[in-house]
């Protein structure tokens, strides 16, 4: 059967309806603007810490780990630092005196078998911890290259201070 | 002086959505794209530490969870804030599903997010509570920029 046009019927335009469709787009935009924000990065420094007993001594260990002593003030801020009994300014400081610690022992292990142990005060803010973390661990080249130092850092019992 | 109007058609008047909706799209486009669900852990009552050593790990960790200590010491595991106390119950029974589902707790990595002025004693305290269930591995979390000092 054979469909014929009709002469009398004119081509209609089709208009589709754009109002729905774009209070959907706002109320989405709208969604995403105020479920949206600005977080930064994080990032994390692994630590490894068994509980102490015959594992760890057991433990190839070529050197003996690095002390650190971070003592705090009344208001929880640094006070001190010590590393091998010799007392510190800075972190700067810290971290030059760990670099010539690792830097003397020569060998691609380096950074596998230095330890460092942190030994803190009870009330000491933690952001001092990070700080020192970062010290011990590595530093930043200009061209943004991270070279790492002392991978094996672990934290020392928490003491209470008393009353 | 008069001014006549000129005659205009119905639908000259119709104004031109095109573009509008273009910008629209893509403008959800780049909040989709930016928005982080993934991110859902971080809590905002946390304020870690900087440090310019902090970077985002290359792979995500597995069998990682996440235990979050606030400026005031206080501990957010879960969605849930409790006192120090009560992180030990919670991280037993913790221990017990990753044992049941065939991992074992040594394996699993304890992400840390203290906030910067929290005690590193309380802190040592959750790690010393992980310890005691089993857990080894701890990434201490920062956040990522230059240090402020």
């Amino acid at each position: 059967m054979k469909l014929r046009h009709t002469a009398s019927q004119a081509p209609e335009k089709v208009e589709i309806q754009m109002t729905p469709m774009i209070d959907i787009v706002f109320q989405l935009l709208i969604f995403f603007l105020f479920s949206f924000k600005i977080v930064t990065q994080e990032g994390d420094f692994n630590i490894r810490m068994p509980v102490a007993g015959p594992a760890s001594s057991t433990s190839l260990q070529t050197d003996l780990p690095i002390k650190v002593r971070l003592t705090a003030d009344g208001d929880g801020n640094l006070a001190s630092i010590r590393m091998d009994d010799a007392v510190l300014p800075n972190f700067t400081a810290l971290h030059e005196k760990v670099m010539s610690r690792v830097g003397t022992n020569a060998g691609p292990d380096a950074t596998e078998n230095n330890e460092a142990e942190l030994d803190c005060d009870y009330n000491l803010k933690y952001r001092n911890v990070i700080g020192a973390v970062t010290a011990i661990s590595g530093y930043v080249t200009p061209d943004g290259r991270i070279v790492k130092l002392i991978q094996k850092i672990k934290l020392s019992p928490p003491k209470k201070p008393e009353a | 002086m008069k001014i006549i109007k000129p005659k205009t058609t119905a639908a000259a008047l119709e104004p031109d959505m095109t573009p509008m909706i273009d910008m629209t799209f893509q403008l959800i486009a780049f909040f989709m794209v930016l928005l982080n669900f993934g991110e859902a852990e971080q809590d905002a009552r946390i304020r870690l530490p900087s440090s310019q050593l902090a970077k985002p790990p290359e792979t995500a960790l597995e069998n990682a969870l996440v235990v979050q200590l606030t400026g005031d010491n206080q501990v957010l595991f879960s969605g849930e804030l409790m006192p120090i106390a009560g992180l030990d119950e919670k991280l037993r029974r913790e221990a017990r599903f990753i044992t049941l589902s065939g991992e074992k707790p040594e394996d699993a990595t304890v992400i840390l997010r203290a906030d910067a002025e929290s005690k590193t004693g309380v802190v040592q305290e959750v790690i010393q509570k992980c310890q005691e269930n089993g857990f080894e591995n701890f990434a201490l979390r920062a956040k990522q920029e230059d240090e402020e000092s």
